[in-house]
């Protein structure tokens, strides 16, 4: 059915521009958007008329968060490039958000679409010339090409094992389920409880889980961890900055264009990319006296995966300080408790009380010590102290992100299901959705397996 | 000797449980219908399970009385024991069975057929077809008779080249030891159809009295009146028990030792044998682990001793399945009555046929029934009901009745096999349907009555009950979802006794009821309707309401679905035209011939590389024709 869900892509070109835009297009283009989007008026995207422009914020409906400042421009069908509903939301947050947001639509019901797939669906609606048809069949075809060579590299990765591995547990759940369906009187199959079932949905899950936390990992590997060095002036952030430079040769890069103007460098820390950013603004800020401090850190916090957070051994704590610590309440950090070759004045009690499990590693970076325990300590964080760079199967593609998700999602209801206490042959529909969404990472959607599968297992039949 | 018999609209060759439902229906539309059948005494037989319904297969008898079919009515007047299977599961995995008395079955449908208007009975070998220039005119006899038609359907079931085997002997039969029609599948590879062979088998019969009932556990009919046609109203109160055995080890040992014996080992049937039917030496075979297999005792009607051993299909020679029987707790001493045996048969490939059941290869021909490679009563009636519609359509130059997989099991049924073709015996399953929340025991009136009274199945009588069922029940489900239930004490003390948390606040009934614990019978004590809810209506809300969420969802899928349906293919396009598909797919479509974009996405083979090409393609016929020459 793929000819007529809800697609969508980034439809500016990476790295040019200042603005990228997520496009959506399909039935449910407007509903998608809408679950994403709040406007500070509070109206509903399904509610604006045809053609018009809104500003406001895409958020988390899980979390609530908000990712990005945006416009929104409605375009109902027919009157849009592909003939069908169309949504464009314009970001200005430089590519990660983009991203976050494209992630977000993909997981609220969209499909990433494939190359060409707005120009085919333009085609398919009548939009466009005839004379461009063959044109659009070789973009279907070389598209099927490249399909064919990534799905030929999968076959061998660890991922297809993997998904075919918690495909064949959820098969044989299934296949339980149906036998006590279709052969309800065949005593020796044992029953399918919710509590079994519960048992099963939530293994998968977990192992979802699993592969979802190693895509994050491999974004991190391709993009970097968005690190923000934090703290009050003359603290030694730019020294901080500086040894991790030094140490690891950093790559600065100058994203221009873009509204932020951000600079930063890539450094490379005992395998984990740190990706520094606002590191102008540390070098400026730094020596000229406290202009922006505070301030300027809570924006950068806003794009961090990673905090370093730099205190001063010599100086008591100050109220900045414990702000600063509030600023970063739940979110992944290290505490540098720097100049431990001076005299110590800060409360540490205070500070592993602030730290609340965070590692806290002491630094003199003038004299370049402990700059090693903060590289461990780092290294630690993103690896879980188990892992290796090399070992994992990293899921990277986006399409696989959202088929995850969306599987996840699928288990989730399944889950909720089950607590309701709705009938297992109910509860099961959206096992099955798992099953098959999963199916079409790998490529593999064929109905028949589970009639295979409850055959193999079960012994049946009059 | 050669001579014109008669002319009519509509012929079909067999009377089994395909051939009655497509003979009637098409006399009721109102075609003149000739039925010819091998032997009159064995119309609508049972030559396996005395058994109609279960899973899947019983919402197929459903969805037959609401088009307007027979065997729903015929079985509700002839059966000894009738169940409501799966009712701890959700709704739409309920089913009806009933045991039948065969006999009283099979003499309840002749007197059904005798009766019909239009409808001609006769006996009689069909050899040959009459077909001129790739159209079905009519049938020859084997007593040189012409009968002509405008079409015809063949139901000839596991006639074709049937040959029965027992141990090693085998000798050329159809089911039952009736006779087998030789002449008309030489005929069909004549014509070019392509043919399987598949394979089933039955188990022995034993007589009753020689039964040791005491060791064995009974298994009652429902105590509650249930039937299977929505028309009817008196039900059969008097129902006989079946009763619950098992194999023993020793059972297995025999098997294993004997199993040199067995056709199936020996390689002496080559047939493709279903997996969901497998015999006792299969199932011994690949479930070595397990000590035992239960055995289910049926009668098989009223005015006979004769008891089906299900559980014992198999083709090992009569001497050992002799020694079998001895071996099972209560059947020590029971008189073998008939063997089992193991029947061979001649399939058309379905894949040859239209969604209609029309063939491809001869015009104004439908097949339907197990000739299509399926097996089991409800899948042959569901689809002879079809065939005969359009049968009679094609005949009166009306519209042609598909039902999609979103309508009815039979719509999967048809689909699956056209589309996909089957390697083995079909048999309907509920997990074939995907959207068998929709496809229920209890809607399948609300699904199809529509269509049987437009197609003229349906009575005005009946369908004006109908009618007034569908509005009792939205009346009530707009009622629900406007009145509130406030939190006052007799509420919460429902609520209470419920198993369910107390109110907070006021809650439109509708959402009340969603909760788990509720049920429409809560609900209607605390705020009663103005008017008299039948039970059937209350089922209605009951599980439209409480399960909306679900239904929803299906019905988003099937909206899809529907679009996809909606995006037509030529039935003369010419797929050698279109460059770009893959080599499979262009083999795949280019037999199957799907009628839609939706269809064609199903067949195995075809990827959706292909779907967007023939989409290309078919949008550009829009405008510029598809090249056909």
């Amino acid at each position: 059915m793929t000819e007529f869900d809800t697609i969508a892509a980034i439809s500016t070109p990476m790295g040019e521009g200042a603005i990228a835009i997520v496009r959506l297009s399909g039935d449910e283009a407007v509903e998608i958007a809408d679950r994403i989007f709040r406007s500070p008026s509070g109206k509903r995207l399904r509610d604006v008329p045809s053609h018009t422009i809104h500003y406001g914020h895409i958020i988390d409906p899980k979390s609530g968060r908000i990712v990005e400042e945006v416009m929104v421009s409605v375009m109902r069908a027919p009157k849009t490039f592909t003939r069908e509903d169309v949504v464009e939301i314009n970001c200005h947050g430089g590519f990660v958000s983009v991203n976050r947001v494209l992630q977000l639509v993909l997981a609220n019901g969209a499909r990433l679409a494939e190359p060409g797939e707005f120009t085919k669906r333009a085609f398919l609606n009548g939009r466009i010339d005839l004379s461009q048809a063959e044109a659009v069949i070789d973009l279907i075809r070389a598209k099927t090409d490249r399909a064919m060579n990534v799905a030929l590299q999968q076959m061998e990765g660890r991922l297809s094992k993997l998904i075919r591995e918690l495909r064949q547990t959820i098969l044989e759940t299934l296949a339980h389920v149906e036998v006590n369906i279709d052969y309800p009187e065949y005593d020796d199959v044992e029953e399918m409880t919710p509590r079994l079932l519960r048992e099963k949905a939530e293994y998968v899950r977990g192992q979802i889980e699993k592969l979802l936390l190693t895509a994050a990992q491999g974004k991190i590997l391709r993009e970097g961890l968005a690190t923000v060095i934090i703290g009050r002036p003359n603290v030694g952030k730019s020294s901080l900055l500086n040894a991790l430079a030094h140490e690891n040769r950093a790559i600065v890069t100058d994203i221009p264009g873009t509204t932020r103007d951000v600079i930063e460098e890539y450094v490379n820390v005992r395998g984990v990319p740190l990706r520094l950013i606002d590191t102008a603004g540390i070098r400026e800020t730094e020596d000229v006296v406290e202009r922006i401090g505070v301030e300027r850190s809570r924006q950068m916090l806003k794009r961090a995966d990673f905090i370093l957070l730099v205190l001063n051994y010599h100086e008591p704590l100050t109220e900045e300080d414990e702000r600063l610590f509030a600023m970063i309440e739940g979110m992944d950090a290290i505490v540098i408790v720097n100049k431990t070759d001076l005299p110590q004045r800060i409360d540490m009690g205070r500070v592993k009380e602030l730290a609340g499990g965070r590692p806290i590693v002491a630094t003199s970076l003038l004299h370049e010590q402990g700059i090693d325990e903060l590289e461990k300590a780092i290294a630690d964080l993103f690896f879980g102290g188990e892992l290796e760079a090399g070992d994992l199967t990293y899921v990277s593609n986006s399409r696989h992100i959202a088929l995850l998700e969306q599987a996840k999602q699928a288990i989730e209801d399944a889950l909720a299901g089950i607590d309701a206490g709705v009938p297992i042959d109910l509860v099961q529909i959206d096992l099955r959705r798992a099953w098959e969404l999963l199916g079409e990472i790998i490529g593999d959607t064929v109905h028949e397996s589970l009639i295979d599968q409850l055959f193999a297992q079960f012994c049946l039949g009059k | 000797m050669d001579y014109h018999g008669g002319t009519y609209d509509v012929i079909v060759v067999g009377a089994g449980h395909a051939g009655c439902e497509a003979a009637l229906a098409s006399a009721r539309i109102g075609a003149k219908t000739l039925v010819i059948t091998l032997n009159l005494d064995m119309i609508a037989f049972m030559p396996c399970n005395p058994s109609i319904g279960g899973p899947a297969k019983g919402i197929v008898v459903r969805e037959i009385d609401a088009l307007g079919g027979e065997m729903a009515k015929n079985i509700d007047k002839t059966y000894i024991q009738m169940r409501m299977l799966n009712t701890g599961k959700g709704p739409a995995v309920r089913a009806l069975r009933a045991q039948a008395d065969k006999v009283l079955y099979q003499r309840e449908m002749k007197k059904t057929l005798e009766r019909q208007e239009n409808l001609t009975l006769l006996q009689g070998k069909v050899e040959r077809l009459i077909v001129e220039d790739g159209v079905c005119k009519g049938v020859i006899t084997h007593t040189g008779a012409h009968y002509y038609a405008k079409a015809v359907v063949i139901t000839t079931g596991t006639f074709l080249r049937g040959e029965i085997i027992i141990g090693d002997i085998k000798y050329s039969s159809g089911p039952n030891n009736q006779q087998p029609s030789i002449k008309l599948s030489e005929h069909l590879e004549e014509l070019g159809f392509e043919l399987v062979r598949f394979k089933t088998g039955t188990p022995p019969r034993v007589n009753s009295r020689t039964i040791d009932y005491s060791k064995t556990e009974i298994q009652p009919g429902d105590e509650e009146p249930r039937a299977f046609s929505y028309e009817t109203t008196t039900y059969i109160t008097d129902q006989l028990p079946c009763w619950l055995t098992y194999t023993t080890e020793e059972t297995h040992r025999i098997i294993d030792e004997n199993l040199h014996l067995s056709p199936m080992y020996s390689g002496m049937i080559k047939g493709t044998g279903p997996r969901y039917c497998p015999s006792i030496e299969d199932k011994v075979v690949r479930f070595h682990d397990k000590p035992r297999h239960q055995i289910f005792l049926e009668p098989e009607g009223r005015e006979t001793e004769e008891v089906y051993v299900q559980g014992l299909s198999t083709s090992l020679p009569e001497h050992i399945q002799r020694k079998l029987l001895e071996t099972i707790p209560g059947l020590e001493k029971a008189q073998l009555m008939r063997a089992g045996y193991a029947i061979e048969y001649d399939a058309i490939v379905p894949t040859q046929l239209w969604p209609t059941l029309e063939t491809k290869l001869v015009k104004n021909l439908y097949t339907a029934g197990q000739i299509n490679g399926t097996s089991g009563y409800e899948e042959a009636a569901g689809q002879g009901i079809m065939a005969g519609i359009n049968a009679a359509h094609r005949a009166l130059g009306r519209e042609e009745i598909i039902l999609s997989r979103s309508d009815a099991y039979i719509g999967v049924l048809i689909d699956d096999l056209v589309t996909k073709g089957t390697n083995e015996p079909y048999r309907l399953l509920t997990s074939r349907a995907e959207y068998r929340l929709l496809l229920r025991h209890d809607n399948a009136d609300l699904r199809l009555t529509e269509l049987g009274y437009r197609i003229g199945l349906i009575s005005e009588e009946r369908y004006q009950k109908f009618l007034a069922k569908k509005e009792a029940i939205e009346r009530e489900k707009k009622r629900l979802q406007t009145v509130i239930i406030k939190p006052t004490p007799q509420v919460q003390e429902v609520i209470r006794e419920a198993g369910g948390s107390e109110l907070k606040d006021g809650i439109r009934a509708a959402d009340l009821l969603r909760r788990p614990e509720m049920t429409y019978e809560h609900i209607r004590k605390l705020v009663p309707a103005d008017e008299e809810i039948a039970p059937e209506v209350a089922e209605q809300i009951e599980i439209q309401i409480k399960y909306e969420g679900y239904i929803q969802k299906s019905l988003q899928e099937v909206e899809r679905l529907k679009k996809m349906e909606n995006k037509k293919i030529p039935e003369d396009i010419d797929y050698d035209a279109i460059q770009g598909l893959a080599t499979e797919a262009r083999q795949k479509l280019k037999q199957v011939r799907p009628l839609s974009i939706a269809q064609a996405s199903r067949i195995s083979g075809v990827n959706p590389a292909d779907i967007s090409i023939l989409l290309v393609y078919l949008e550009q016929g829009r405008i510029a024709r598809v090249s056909n020459e």
